[in-house]
């Protein structure tokens, strides 16, 4: 079904989206908050720029975006998919719990933060670009994956890892990864942790049109939290 | 209680845009592009600033001032006139709307300095305006001066801002940049004045986000004459920006990385003579450092500058198309007016974006 | 060994002529404070280990035992006590930073005492509540604007989603992880029965506490911990954690050793790891981000339950409650810097916020002031200790108030402040099976609905003497409260008369 966004509140949209039969295709989208939220099942498309918080609480459902999106995607994502044919906002997929997302060029600050895994749910991001400082703050599960394609630059900004405690972020580069916290480790990615993503790799080649050798074949940092209780030692029982 | 006797945080919206070879548009678009972030505020404060408004008049000051009732008005103009030629004056134009009610009186004076005055004053021209602004504002009882740039104007209401803009029929005018604020106060302040943007002489900053360092900032700036009569973020931003560019005679790059400075750790990977100057101006001007989250765009005379926090804590995004500048804190509140753009980033915390008309440094 | 320069603060008394050497002191403590001396067939304990949390003493069957504070001291010095040296020397032995469990326990100013009621005498009459109507029935939620009509002329509901309480009284939250699986059950039994809420806190929603739905707040914290579509649309309620009275402006952080069975499930989180919550919500760092988070809530449970926003009573709460009441929030929170926590940093919890009643009084104010009052509900808690302490609340002008350290202590909780070690002798703050199990969700939940019942009471007898009949009346109606030993400017804040004024 297809839905002209167009002089739309976020109130109707969503409800129209809600009411819709089948797979939704939405036009001239342009700031509606919350699309796709906590949506189970269905397939959503859109056309324009969606507003903040898209595919917030998702839950199953998967939403491709022809264009950027604004902040806080995939906020608290319980499970489902979102591709996004352009950049993200700040906050993409904070404390998202499950499903994937995949941006094609640039995401902003604080991506990822506070993502965890629990049992078969494990969150993954990829970014096709660079991001933007504090990536995977408090990152207690799932996989981050940073391409860095188009940067010379490391891809990532400062503070990446910053309270990591659990997860893996991927960072595709040939500079030298420096200012990391100490809660974290970081080395090349060797061929057993490769394959983890390789999988990654080659879907997000597929939804955007992107060679995978070349991906595949450069050297990845892989991130590491050296603890699970990185705080513990802060504190003193009083 | 009126805005300045208690201390309102609020959260907010802004847009810009800019022509960066001075062609002047109109004042449709930036309405348009603001009312898009409506979610943003919530109909207690919206306003504009418009630069290449008033080419016939650009060597004169154009005093925008609200007056609560005649008697001000009287004293006021007492005050214009012994300090200033008029040249022109005027009820600023409006449209009777049901959205915007309990207006002031709104009225626009474009001036110029009594040459005698300012020789007795043995103050620069522009010092002698701002310390005329100053005391106009906080001795004259109901009259306020809200703008009072050269060919600039700062047009603002309580109500949503695209009603704001309706209402000052800013449609009908033709500037080479305009910034827009929506505003989401903790209060309803009721009264115009506490409206964004905020300017002083030609700078006029829109803000989103609630500063942490506000007193400190305060108390600072207070100690070189300035008076914060608002008690608002935007005010204490606009006078930190007017000291350091105007005063100081820092650039816009040297501004930002004073009042967002980059993080030590930052600072010590630079190279040694970026270094030192970075720690030179933290060292010097550490009272000027603003924590907490800002956007801000800061127009002023042939520019505008784009900067967030160093932390970044407020999203903001900056599109180009053909000669014109784009700034808003949603890229929809861009793509609106022009869907097809040719570039579109999200600059760093503390990055500054400046755009100056034809490459031009004031 | 180091010297560590730390003294115990009490010293556990045990009469050796009633102590009969049953050992059940040993295995009540899971400090190990008592311990069994084989050779000399007696008892003997570590002053150093006892938390002074009377698990013991309560249960020796011989009454063998008493907990005294410790006459040891250090030299007098009105500036340097007894406690600040220690604090010091352990924070020079370790490199870390206190942390502290409950309320704050220091002395400053408690306005609820400084509070008095009214009565009615002559003029207009007192009302005996065991033989009239007396009702405590409040619903909480925001009002509608505008009377609609359909077209036959009836009134349409256009009441926003909102709570019904029997009483102007909730459990607020205590996260699973932080209390026991035993310790929520009874909570949440005691809702039910009571008819009134409990409040999950941030640690999810265990899968056998849906059926108490109806009487459950879910909380959304920073770390969103066990948020999911499904969790959100099973309470009655949800609360968004902006602020906790014990610890305003910092995260929270479960350690990963009760991050354990259940507690990691519910969360949805791997066991062992630690469960922080950061300082701020990463997706809100203004106000109108705060309205982004409320509606994203009520778009993903199609606008069906009413949005709760918490915060900790700090300076400018009442300008921030005013920014929450236009953000589509239907009820406020704030939390006093007395309320409890599970771990806090000791700094914060003791010197960070405001007394809730004066937070209280300004917020009321300041949302009449600007027409608002009516957009949201408020309700207090942090700390709320009596009956009492709920009718002067309310008459300053709270909906309702939330009650946690109060119920923790109904359940056998004695404030020995040591919940952040993970050892609770009562089955309350631990999640160790054998401990937990000491805590019997049907007689905990008995003992709150007793203290609700009594305090239900107490309410109406004090009502009564108001000749108020309807808690509604009671709501905002300060001229039922006189103030003693405050100051002009403390009176004035508060929005009451001196007494005989």
């Amino acid at each position: 079904m297809n839905i002209s966004a167009a002089n739309m509140d976020f109130k109707q949209l969503n409800e129209q989206i809600k009411t819709a039969v089948g797979n939704v295709c939405i036009s001239h989208c342009c700031g509606q908050r919350f699309i796709g939220r906590g949506f189970k099942d269905k397939t959503i498309t859109i056309h324009g720029t969606p507003g903040n918080a898209l595919g917030a609480y998702l839950d199953g459902a998967t939403i491709e975006v022809r264009g950027n999106t604004q902040d806080a995607v995939g906020d608290t994502m319980n499970n489902g998919k979102i591709i996004v044919h352009g950049n993200a906002g700040d906050a993409l997929g904070y404390a998202m719990r499950g499903g994937s997302i995949f941006v094609r060029d640039d995401a902003g600050y604080r991506t990822g933060i506070h993502m965890k895994q629990y049992q078969d749910r494990k969150p993954v991001i990829v970014v096709g670009g660079k991001v933007g400082s504090f990536l995977g703050e408090y990152l207690a599960g799932g996989l981050i994956v940073v391409l860095g394609i188009g940067t010379e630059d490391t891809p990532v900004g400062n503070f990446t890892g910053t309270g990591m405690h659990g997860g893996r972020i991927f960072i595709r580069t040939n500079k030298e990864l420096t200012g990391l916290p100490a809660q974290v480790t970081a080395e090349i990615a060797g061929p057993e942790e490769m394959s983890e993503i390789l999988p990654l790799l080659s879907e997000f080649c597929s939804l955007f049109g992107v060679a995978a050798d070349d991906l595949i074949k450069d050297s990845y940092y892989v991130l590491k939290p050296n603890a699970k209780n990185p705080y513990q030692q802060l504190y003193t029982a009083n | 209680m009126k805005e300045g006797q208690v201390r309102i945080p609020s959260g907010c919206a802004i847009s810009g845009l800019i022509d960066k070879t001075g062609k002047r548009m109109s004042g449709e678009a930036i309405i348009r592009s603001i009312s898009v972030m409506r979610d943003r505020s919530n109909g207690l404060g919206g306003g504009f600033a418009a630069y290449g408004i008033y080419p016939e008049y650009k060597d004169y000051y154009a005093l925008h001032i609200f007056y609560e009732h005649t008697a001000a008005k009287k004293s006021c103009e007492e005050f214009l006139e012994r300090h200033f030629d008029i040249i022109n004056l005027s009820k600023i134009p409006t449209r009777r709307m049901k959205e915007i009610t309990d207006e002031p009186l709104i009225w626009r004076y474009f001036v110029t300095p009594l040459p005698t005055k300012l020789a007795e004053s043995q103050l620069d021209e522009r010092e002698f305006v701002a310390r005329c602004v100053f005391r106009v504002n906080t001795t004259i009882n109901g009259a306020y001066i809200f703008s009072g740039g050269k060919n600039m104007g700062v047009f603002k209401g309580v109500g949503y801002p695209e009603d704001v803009g309706r209402f000052y029929r800013l449609e009908e005018y033709e500037g080479y940049c305009f910034t827009a604020h929506g505003r989401y106060p903790t209060n309803t302040p009721g009264w115009w004045g506490g409206a964004h943007p905020f300017a002083l002489l030609d700078y006029a900053v829109v803000h989103n986000g609630e500063i942490s360092s506000y007193d400190a900032n305060r108390r600072a700036i207070e100690m070189y004459g300035y008076k914060c009569t608002l008690q608002t973020d935007t005010e204490v931003i606009t006078y930190i920006v007017d000291y350091l560019h105007r005063r100081k005679g820092l650039s816009f790059d040297e501004i930002a990385s004073v009042i967002a400075a980059p993080f030590w750790q930052t600072i010590e990977a630079m190279p040694p003579e970026e270094r030192e100057t970075s720690e030179y101006l933290r060292n010097v001007f550490a009272a000027q450092l603003i924590t907490g989250p800002f956007s801000i765009l800061v127009g002023f005379e042939g520019g505008l500058m784009a900067l967030n926090d160093r932390l970044k804590l407020r999203s903001m995004v900056v599109a180009e198309k053909d000669d014109i500048v784009y700034v808003a804190s949603e890229e929809a509140a861009i793509r609106m007016i022009e869907p097809n753009l040719a570039k579109v980033w999200s600059p760093g915390g503390g990055q500054p974006v400046i755009v100056r008309v034809n490459g031009g440094e004031r | 060994m180091a010297i560590n320069f730390l003294y115990p603060d009490y010293e556990v008394v045990r009469d050796f002529e009633r102590c009969m050497v049953c050992r059940v002191c040993e295995r009540q403590c899971a400090n190990g404070a008592h311990a069994f001396l084989p050779e000399a067939n007696k008892m003997a304990c570590d002053d150093a280990k006892c938390v002074n949390c009377h698990r013991c003493v309560s249960l020796c069957p011989t009454r063998a035992l008493k907990i005294v504070k410790s006459d040891h001291t250090y030299k007098e010095n009105a500036n340097w006590s007894g406690k600040t040296i220690k604090e010091l020397y352990r924070q020079a032995g370790s490199g870390g930073v206190l942390l502290s469990s409950m309320g704050n326990p220091e002395n400053y100013p408690v306005y609820f005492d400084k509070i008095l009621l009214n009565a009615s005498q002559v003029t207009n009459p007192s009302i005996d509540p065991l033989r009239e109507p007396m009702e405590t029935k409040v619903f909480l939620g925001a009002k509608p604007q505008q009377i609609q009509r359909d077209p036959k002329g009836r009134i349409v509901n256009n009441l926003a989603p909102h709570l019904t309480l029997s009483m102007p009284v909730m459990f607020s939250a205590m996260s699973y992880g932080s209390i026991s699986y035993n310790a929520h059950e009874s909570l949440a039994r005691a809702a039910e029965q009571l008819g009134i809420l409990y409040n999950t806190g941030e640690g999810g929603l265990h899968e056998d506490f849906y059926r108490f739905g109806n009487n459950t707040i879910v909380q959304v914290a920073s770390g969103r911990f066990g948020v999911h579509p499904d969790y959100l649309n099973s309470g009655a309620a949800i609360e968004i954690k902006m602020g906790q009275g014990a610890k305003p402006g910092i995260g929270g952080h479960l350690p990963g050793t009760k991050i354990v069975g259940d507690v990691s499930r519910t969360r949805m989180i791997p066991e062992g790891g630690d469960a922080i919550s950061p300082a701020p919500h990463h997706d809100i760092y203004s106000i109108e981000d705060l309205r982004q988070l409320v509606f994203s809530l009520k778009e993903v449970t199609n606008y069906q339950k009413p949005v709760i926003v918490k915060i900790a009573a700090v300076h400018n709460v009442s300008a921030i409650a005013s920014g929450i009441a236009r953000s589509g929030a239907d009820i406020i929170a704030i939390d006093g810097f007395r309320g409890g926590t599970g771990a806090a940093p000791t700094r914060i919890r003791d010197h960070v916020g405001i007394p809730i009643e004066l937070a209280l009084a300004s917020v009321d104010k300041r949302l009449r002031d600007e027409g608002i009052r009516d957009n949201v509900s408020l309700v207090v808690g942090g700390s709320i200790r009596s009956s009492a302490d709920i009718v002067k609340a309310i008459a300053l002008g709270a909906d309702a108030v939330y009650i946690a350290t109060a119920a923790l202590l109904a359940l056998g909780c004695h404030l020995c402040r040591s919940c952040h070690t993970g050892k609770c002798n009562w089955g309350i703050a631990t999640q160790v099976p054998e401990l937990v199990k000491r805590l019997n969700p049907q007689v905990g939940s008995k003992r709150l609905v007793n203290l609700l019942t009594a305090w239900r009471h107490e309410i109406k007898e004090m009502m009564g003497g108001m000749g108020i009949n309807s808690i509604e009346s009671l709501r905002g109606n300060r001229l039922m409260l006189r103030g003693v030993g405050l100051t002009e400017k403390e009176l004035k804040i508060l929005g009451i008369k001196y007494a005989g004024e």
